[in-house]
């Protein structure tokens, strides 16, 4: 390794180490921001340590959950997991992640057990890839999300293919085929790579609905409009093209069968096995509500297979996993459940909308609306969210957030009354909802992504744990 | 008397709708039921005609580029001639962003690919290049309401502030035959270097501006009920209705920057 690069990894180490001294937090990003900065060697001589190689997972929704199921799933199939915590997404993030595994000669702790399982962030998986050359890459879903950063979902499309461009030779794409904006990277793949589809066969699992935050109504390949056979939310489902003949391809991975279980979901996961084999099963109940998680563990055991583990450990990580920062996290405070659920994207936050009306009683219901530069600036959004799915059970709501006055006006629209009360500040909000929740009673709290990080750590105080986690919340979004 | 009823037509709901533009529908429903108003929405997508004499107003919102290709040939194969007649005879018109742009009377986008327009209003739109900055952030600006034409003697409104978002590549410069809708006070609007924003022709508005743009801009969305009324029903007065949620949206936006 380059003298430089030892260096780089040295000065990430203090940089943390300062930072959590002063008292700023994990000092993740830190320590990847002076690595990185030094040393743009640093990501590949570190990544290409791990015997076991890289899985990149990417996408608008759900790749916090999904790369966290992923690193449970490969700690139970007995790999030591290098995994870049809650939404430190970016190259800084990567870098931290390694630069903190490192010792301070530059070597991974046990390179022999170690696969890096990495969330990115979708603008940066251009230069992600090129980087760690991972092994396998899980795209999840492209929604609408900080068009004000990308300008149109279509430069995030466009930066994947040029992204499958660098995929080294031999690298398992893991597509969602009920995506249409994801299955099509098939036809941008290098010829070497190899595509694993995964998708909900389960049509009984699609809605009725009119999907109001739809991203991709036309054709990649010939730009007539989409037909659906079923669609689950947004514009994932069964979906054709009634111009070209284009359509959602079979998936060797998928959902035989989905429900509610409790609070919870059980679904059924069929694999065709690579050499004509049987097909593997794998029963899973998932802690986890809500049909987007379901998709979440489809995904994380997808990219499980192409990685060739073993279905006994799927089924065991993802049936103990507890959830990830802020997607329906929970908190127990002074007799209280309160429940944070991320929503950040229309297409997002109706699926926890739908999931919270899903809930039997009573809902007290805490929206926050921020517009940061990781909620996005436009919060026009919120007016192809369907709010009105939470409404029937609502007792309670209070519109908090630096944008308090839209989302209040958009919960009016909804059938929450003329007078919904707003607060903009974070704590003043939390400590009136805490009031406003008897003790035996249910709290839901709907941040966007800067509200749910200030949001959490009130919250985490409250209850007496501590605030911050290994790896931090400093994340990048 | 039988009550009124305004009818809407929505130009391509569903391939026309990245940024919220359904809450302008919501609220125009919104503000004719709370009047005693019917609303009658019609959704028209690909290849399905307009006819000017079924509505009363005609919405469309942004898009996408990609979208807004495969509408804008739809556009001048089923809908265009009509439109522009409509809007002659005094049809209320609003288009946000992309439809904005579609009505004008080309739009050459960052390829360099020449869209023909539908010629409601008489303007282009030039996307300087990939490269180039897009125009987004807030946006205030200032819009000055028109005397109505069946009280000509009235005086010209008070000036009223229009608030919300815009999000685009193109650059709008104006013909002879329009006038801009609004001037700027934040942001940028048609080009971000004229100090315009949208434009008006007759009883058609084309602007930039989303958020959505009429939910938390009240005035406007009762001027432009009223436009829509007035050719069929007279002068409608539009009795007040509660707007403290729609006025505190609004002073939030006057200090965002
Ligand atoms: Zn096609």
């Amino acid at each position: 390794m380059a003298p430089r690069t030892v260096a780089a990894i040295l000065a990430g180490k203090l940089a943390a180490r300062a930072s959590r001294a002063l008292g700023r937090g994990g000092g993740t990003a830190i320590a990847g921001l002076v690595a990185a900065r030094i040393d743009s060697d640093v990501i590949p001589a570190l990544a290409g340590q791990a015997a076991h190689g890289a899985i990149v997972v990417t996408g608008t929704n759900g790749k916090t959950t999904t790369s966290l199921m992923l690193s449970r799933i490969a700690h139970a199939a007995g790999l030591r997991p290098l995994h870049n915590r809650s939404g430190s997404n970016l190259m800084r993030g990567v870098a931290a992640a390694l630069v903190q595994d490192a010792t301070a000669g530059g070597r991974l702790h046990a390179p022999s057990r170690t696969l890096a399982v990495l969330e990115v962030d979708e603008a940066t998986l251009p230069l992600i890839v090129p980087a760690v050359r991972p092994r396998v890459i899980v795209f999840t879903n492209l929604f609408r999300d900080q068009l004000d950063r990308y300008g149109e979902v279509d430069t995030v499309a466009q930066a994947w293919q040029r992204a499958l461009t660098q995929a080294p030779p031999g690298t398992t794409l893991v597509l969602n085929a009920d995506d249409p904006a994801v299955a099509r990277l098939a036809d941008d793949a290098p010829a070497s790579a190899r595509v694993l589809y995964y998708g909900i066969d389960d049509a009984g699992a699609g809605g009725s609905a009119e999907q109001h935050a739809s991203d991709f109504r036309t054709c990649l390949r010939c730009g007539a409009e989409l037909a659906y056979d079923v669609t689950f939310y947004g514009h994932i489902g069964h979906w054709r093209c009634p111009g070209c003949g284009n359509g959602r391809p079979a998936p060797a991975v998928r959902v035989t069968a989905v429900g509610v279980h409790g609070e919870g979901t059980r679904m059924t996961i069929v694999a065709d096995a690579p050499d004509g084999e049987a097909p593997l099963t794998l029963c899973v109940t998932l802690p986890l509500a809500g049909l987007y998680n379901a998709e979440n563990a489809l995904a994380a055991a997808a990219g499980a297979i192409a990685l060739a583990i073993a279905p006994a450990p799927i089924v065991a990580a993802l049936e103990g996993f507890r959830a990830a920062f802020g997607r329906q996290e929970r908190f127990h405070i002074e007799g209280r459940d309160v429940e944070v659920m991320l929503g950040k994207n229309p297409t997002g936050l109706t699926q926890v909308l739908r999931t919270i009306a899903a809930r039997p009683g009573r809902t007290r219901l805490l929206f926050f609306l921020n517009d940061g530069i990781a909620d996005g600036r436009d919060v026009s959004w919120i007016w192809d969210t369907d709010y009105e799915l939470a409404q029937p059970g609502a007792v309670w709501v209070l519109a908090a957030g630096s944008r308090a006055e839209d989302l209040a006006l958009r919960l009016k629209y909804a059938g929450f009354g003329e007078d919904v009360p707003v607060e903009r500040d974070e704590q003043a909000a939390v400590r009136r909802a805490l009031r406003e929740t008897p003790a035996g009673e249910t709290l839901y709290v709907v941040p966007t992504y800067t509200a749910m990080l200030r949001v959490r750590e009130l919250l985490a105080r409250r209850e007496g744990r501590a605030a911050h986690w290994a790896g931090g919340e400093e994340g990048d979004a | 008397m039988t009550a009124p009823v305004l009818r809407v037509a929505h130009l391509y709901p569903r391939l026309m709708n990245i940024y919220g533009d359904r809450g302008n529908i919501m609220c125009l429903r919104h503000r004719c039921e709370a009047r005693g108003i019917g609303f009658e929405l019609t959704e028209l997508g690909m290849g399905e005609s307009f006819h000017g004499d079924a509505y009363d107003l005609v919405f469309a919102g942004g898009a996408q580029d990609r979208e807004q290709r495969g509408v804008a040939y739809d556009l001048l194969a089923t809908k265009a001639a009509a439109l522009r007649a409509a809007v002659e005879d005094g049809v209320a018109l609003l288009a946000v962003c992309g439809a904005y742009q579609l009505f004008g009377r080309f739009y050459r986008d960052a390829s360099g690919a020449e869209l023909p327009g539908a010629g409601v209003f008489d303007l282009s739109t030039e996307h300087p290049g990939v490269d180039a900055k897009r125009c987004i952030g807030n946006i205030i600006c200032e819009w000055q309401p028109a005397g109505r034409r069946s009280r000509p003697e009235a005086l010209p409104a008070a000036i009223v502030t229009i608030v919300g978002f815009e999000n685009h590549g193109g650059r709008t410069r104006l013909g002879p035959g329009a006038r801009p809708f609004a001037r700027v006070r934040h942001g940028f609007g048609n080009n971000g270097e004229d100090g315009s924003e949208g434009a008006v022709y007759r009883n058609a508005i084309g602007t930039y501006v989303h958020g959505s743009l009429l939910p938390k801009n009240p005035v406007l969305a009762d001027a432009v009920l009223a436009a829509a009324l007035e050719r069929r029903y007279g002068a409608i007065e539009l009795t007040p209705i509660d707007d403290r949620a729609e006025l505190r949206a609004h002073a939030a936006a006057l200090r965002l920057r």
